[in-house]
């Protein structure tokens, strides 16, 4: 059909009409763009098979039993009822999970752009000296589990060694091994590790804010530099804002390795169990697939759905 | 690009702190950020400043009570006991070494020329169905890397790549936030440069290469970075099951594995894995900076 009217039309004079309308066509948009198309084909191709592909799998699976020996089972809801009634692990990891988002997700967020905010009143090697020295907790691989010499057990620890010299403990607290401690002490441990990509961003967006707003905002009777804050700078870095939260959040909700390391693996009554961490009891321990697409899939609709609820709340600032 | 009208305004004394005649700020208010900073710094930097004294202690120092975070008698005694132990590996540590090399190599520059040749017609070129590609990027920095990979494994064995060096490479390629940040970046060049090069006859891949890519240097650094960082703490145990393919990261684990009597070269260990990402920050942070001034989301 479409090969008949294109013929008619070089048959006859090519009008401006008929040329507009051959334009305006789909498949001759995306012959003309063959080479965009070559050009995003690389990345795409990779990109499906290692991220589309998996989420569609992900939720296909969780819907059936699955140990990769066997041919995948359909099990209906089973996997998502068990988790929910009769997983306590995953009860207790979720709920873990939830709070240190609940904290670490707005308190980074806060903490990176409060730091980023400062760090911008200064210039020159001060400056890089001082993005290097927040930035590079964020870097430093898994050195982290330096902290497992300050949070040690016994009296060699340095906290149990300040605080014992400090006179404020009597003995060693076995900090990482006690249900209470555990989460608070991750809670620390994350913060400090958290501000990466999104701080750096909000260092970058400090700096492209017109200058010149400033000082029309200082006509209009802004008056301090909270009020230029909220007034001048914000809206105009809302951009960066957006970004920083998308890296802030999608990183409190995916925290396991810091827990595995420290608090060990089962932690003390699943004291640090985040999903994450039962996601990956399943998928490469116990290879139950089905089950831990469940786990993935509910992870993936919590990081998504936050996510989107907050770039809906960032959209408000300074309106 | 407000920097680079700046250029030709003559340019201030340089300081290192504001004073306090500029607007709205005010002497006190500069001494409280500049206390909070200090502390929060000093914060910030403790454990760091550990890791970098605990690799010079001398063991006897390491099991110490009280515990001191700074070293009394430096000695390099730790990592040379790192390297006897390292000698003493299975498989030769250059291996491991050359291993880390082809890995995080491999896929910082395919990742940057994989990513930019996506983020060019994404930024500049108008074609179908570019839109729904590029929010389907946005989307996947939504969420962590843990919720695929289960999936992932299954694909990676189906494809039969699975105990190759291109387990930990492809999928790497594909991070979404390097396009993401590429894609912004170039979206910033201004289209008379394409356009001149196209009347001088130019193909799309010419433009490309000779064009666009000089122009987006500290973008592709900025990749090659994060890329890195990305990779480096990777010990690629859930792909690779060869000893002769593991990276330099998995026998690092191995030795810290060995408990208290290791614990000279653990703390060995921690420094270099620290040590290195830190370092190549360092080098391109200016180039890091320039690259994420362009981060932000439009929606």
């Amino acid at each position: 059909m479409s090969k008949n009217s294109e013929k008619a039309v070089s048959g006859e004079m090519l009008t401006a009409e008929a040329i507009a309308r051959k334009t305006g066509k789909l498949s001759y948009r995306i012959k003309k763009n063959k080479a965009s198309y070559f050009m995003i084909a690389p990345y795409f191709i990779l990109f499906f098979f290692f991220t589309i592909l998996p989420v569609i799998m992900s939720i296909g699976f969780s819907f059936t039993y699955y140990n990769m020996l066997e041919m995948p089972e359909f099990v209906g809801w089973k996997n998502y009822v068990k988790l929910f009634l009769e997983d306590d692990i995953f009860l207790t990891s979720l709920k873990n999970t939830l709070i240190l988002a609940i904290v670490t997700g707005p308190v980074s967020y806060f903490m990176c752009l409060l730091f980023a905010w400062i760090i911008n009143e200064f210039h020159g090697w001060l400056r890089a000296f001082l993005t290097l020295i927040f930035y590079a907790p964020s870097i430093c691989g898994n050195a982290y589990v330096v902290w497992n010499l300050i949070l040690s057990g016994d009296r060699y620890g340095y906290l149990n060694g300040f605080l014992m010299k400090l006179g404020l403990l009597d003995e060693a607290q076995v900090w990482m091994k006690t249900e209470s401690y555990v989460l608070p002490m991750l809670i620390v441990v994350q913060l400090w590790l958290s501000l990466g990509t999104g701080f750096l961003s909000f260092i970058a967006g400090l700096q492209t804010v017109d200058k010149s707003l400033y000082e029309a905002a200082a006509l209009d009777g802004v008056k301090n530099r909270w009020q230029e804050l909220w007034y001048v700078t914000l809206p105009s870095m809302k951009p960066q804002l957006m970004f920083g939260a998308v890296m802030q959040i999608t990183q409190s909700f995916a925290i396991a390795d810091v827990s595995l390391n420290l608090a060990g693996n089962p932690s003390v009554n699943y004291a640090g169990a985040t999903v994450v961490t039962h996601l990956l009891d399943y998928g490469t321990v116990r290879f139950e697939m089905g089950y831990a697409s469940a786990i993935a899939t509910i992870l993936f609709l919590l990081m998504i759905g936050s996510n989107k609820l907050v770039q809906k709340l960032l959209g408000r600032v300074g309106e | 690009m407000a920097r680079h009208n700046d250029e030709y305004i003559v340019k201030p004394k340089r300081r290192l702190f504001k004073r306090a005649k500029k607007l709205n700020r005010s002497m006190a208010g500069n001494t409280m950020l500049f206390v909070v900073m200090i502390i929060c710094g000093l914060a910030m930097v403790v454990p760091l400043v550990m890791v970098i004294n605990n690799c010079l202690k001398p063991l006897d120092e390491l099991f110490q009570f009280p515990p001191r975070i700074f070293v009394k008698n430096p000695t390099l005694e730790n990592f040379s006991d790192l390297f006897t132990l390292m000698n003493d590996s299975w498989v030769p540590f250059s291996r491991y070494m050359l291993n880390t090399v082809i890995i995080t190599g491999g896929g910082m520059i395919g990742h940057v020329i994989i990513a930019s040749l996506a983020a060019y017609p994404l930024a500049k070129h108008n074609f179908p169905g570019k839109k729904i590609l590029f929010s389907m990027v946005v989307l996947s920095m939504m969420f962590s890397w843990q919720v695929t990979q289960t999936p992932q494994y299954m694909i990676i064995s189906w494809l039969h790549i699975n105990n190759t060096y291109f387990a930990l490479i492809l999928p790497a390629c594909a991070f979404g936030m390097g396009l993401y940040l590429m894609k912004q970046f170039m979206e910033q060049l201004p289209d008379s440069l394409m356009e001149s090069a196209r009347l001088d006859g130019a193909n799309e891949w010419k433009i490309f290469w000779n064009i666009v890519m000089p122009n987006v240097k500290p973008a592709w650094l900025t990749l090659a970075i994060f890329q890195f960082q990305q990779m480096w703490g990777n010990s690629g145990s859930t792909f690779l099951r060869d000893e002769q393919l593991k990276p330099l990261q998995y026998a690092l684990n191995q030795i810290v594995a060995g408990g208290p009597a290791r614990a000279g070269a653990a703390a060995a260990v921690t420094f270099i894995i620290a040590a290195v990402p830190i370092t190549f920050f360092l080098i391109c942070q200016k180039n890091v900076l320039e690259t994420m001034t362009s981060s932000g989301m439009k929606d």
